[in-house]
C-alpha cells in the first residue's frame, strides 16, 4: 500500500469529504482550550493523512496567516485534499458543533447571567483562564528570550507596551511593527 | 456605522480578522477596546464572562466573537460576527495555501515567518495583561491567576481541572 518514493512522501491515504468533515468535528469537540494537539493526533497518528513534517509545515503556514490558527489550518488542510469543497467541509466540521454549543451558552448567560451563582463561577473560571494564557505566553517567550539578546524580544516588548499600556488600536500597531520586524529578520540572515 | 450594530459588528471583526496574527488570543485587547470602550456594547464584567464562556466551550477560542455578536444583536449578531471574523482570513488562507508551498526556500518567506513571531508574542502577552485587569478584581482572583499560570507552565495537568477549581472557588464566594 505505502509507496514512500521520490515524489512528496505524502498522503498514503486520502480522506473523502465526509471523512474530512467528521475528522474536524471530532477535533473541535475534543479540543478544549486548544485544538492543535487533537488535530495532530487525528491527522498524523490515527488517520495517516499527513506525515509529521507535512503537518508541521501546514500548521506553520496557518500560524503565519492572520486570524484563528486552527480555523486557518482547517482551510489549508481541507483545500490540499479537496480543493474549495474540501476547505469548506473541514471548516464546517470545525466550527459547526462549537457554534451550536456556544450559542446555547450565550442564551443561558443572557437569561441567567444576573444570577449571582453563575457569575461567581464565571469569575473564578475567568481568573484561571487568564493564568493559563499567561502560561502560554511564557512558554512561547522562553526560546525567544533565551537566545542571546537581539531584536526579537525588543519587538515583542514594544508590541506589548503599545497595545497593553498605550492602548493603541491593534491594526496600527501591527502595521507599524510587522514591517520593521520582517526587515530586521531579513537583514539578520 | 453607529446606526446599525450589525454593520459595525461586521466591519470591526472583518478588519480585525485580517490583523489578528497570533490567533484569537492576540485579538483580545482589540475586541475589548471596541466592545467595552469604544462601542459600549458590554461592561468589563460581561466581557470577562464572555472570555470565560469561550474558554470552557470546546473548539477554537475565537468563538468569543460569537458571544459578543449574540450579546449585541441576538442570533443574527452571532452569525454576522462569526462570519466576519472567519470569512476574510479563510479566503486568504485558501489563496495562500495554494501558492505558499512554491516558495518554501525563498528568503522573503523565511524573513516574514520569523519576523512575525515576536510581534504576535507581544500581542498575546498584551491579551493576558488586559484580561488580568478585567478578571482579577481582588487578591484571591489574582492568586488563582498566578497559580494557574505556574501550573500551566510547569505541568501537564488538563486545564479543565484548573477551570473547575477556579469555578468552585468562585462559587464558594471568595472572589
Amino acid at each position: 500500500m505505502q509507496m514512500s518514493h521520490p515524489l512528496p512522501p505524502a498522503a498514503s491515504v486520502r480522506p473523502s469529504l465526509p471523512e474530512l468533515f467528521s475528522a474536524f468535528v471530532v477535533v473541535s469537540i475534543s479540543g478544549f482550550g486548544g485544538a492543535l494537539p487533537w488535530a495532530r493526533r487525528k491527522i498524523v497518528e490515527q488517520k495517516h493523512w499527513m506525515t509529521a513534517e507535512e503537518f508541521n509545515e501546514a500548521f506553520a503556514l496557518s500560524q503565519f496567516l492572520p486570524g484563528p490558527n486552527v480555523v486557518n489550518f482547517s482551510v489549508v488542510f481541507g483545500s490540499r485534499f479537496g480543493g474549495a469543497p474540501g476547505a469548506a467541509v473541514a471548516l464546517a466540521g470545525l466550527m459547526g458543533p462549537p457554534l451550536i454549543i456556544v450559542t446555547v451558552l450565550a442564551f443561558l448567560y443572557a437569561r441567567f447571567g444576573d444570577v449571582e451563582m453563575l457569575s461567581r463561577i464565571l469569575t473564578g473560571i475567568a481568573a484561571a483562564a487568564t493564568g493559563l494564557l499567561m502560561a502560554v505566553v511564557a512558554k512561547m517567550a522562553a526560546p525567544l528570550f533565551r537566545k542571546r539578546w537581539d531584536w526579537a524580544p525588543l519587538i515583542a516588548i514594544t508590541a506589548f507596551i503599545a497595545v497593553a499600556i498605550m492602548q493603541w488600536p491593534l491594526p496600527w500597531v501591527f502595521a507599524g511593527l510587522a514591517p520593521v520586524s520582517i526587515a530586521l529578520a531579513w537583514m539578520k540572515r | 456605522m453607529n446606526d446599525s450594530p450589525l454593520l459595525a459588528l461586521f466591519g470591526y471583526f472583518a478588519l480585525l480578522s485580517l490583523f489578528a496574527v497570533g490567533g484569537a488570543n492576540a485579538a483580545i485587547p482589540e475586541m475589548h477596546r471596541i466592545a467595552v470602550e469604544v462601542m459600549h456594547w458590554m461592561t468589563e464584567r460581561q466581557f470577562a464572562d464572555s472570555f470565560a464562556i469561550a474558554q470552557i466551550s470546546p473548539g477554537p477560542n475565537i468563538i468569543i466573537v460569537t458571544l459578543i455578536g449574540y450579546h449585541v444583536a441576538g442570533l443574527v449578531g452571532a452569525a454576522v460576527a462569526t462570519a466576519a471574523m472567519c470569512g476574510p482570513t479563510c479566503v486568504l488562507a485558501f489563496v495562500v495555501a495554494r501558492t505558499w508551498d512554491r516558495f518554501k526556500e525563498a528568503r522573503w518567506r523565511i524573513a516574514i515567518q520569523s519576523g512575525l513571531v515576536p510581534v504576535s508574542l507581544g500581542l498575546i502577552a498584551a491579551s493576558a495583561f488586559v484580561l488580568a485587569r478585567s478578571a482579577d478584581h481582588n487578591i484571591y482572583a489574582a492568586i488563582i491567576t498566578a497559580v494557574t499560570a505556574l501550573v500551566g507552565f510547569a505541568t501537564r495537568i488538563n486545564p479543565l481541572w484548573i477551570f473547575a477549581i477556579g469555578g468552585l472557588m468562585g462559587l464558594s464566594g471568595w472572589l
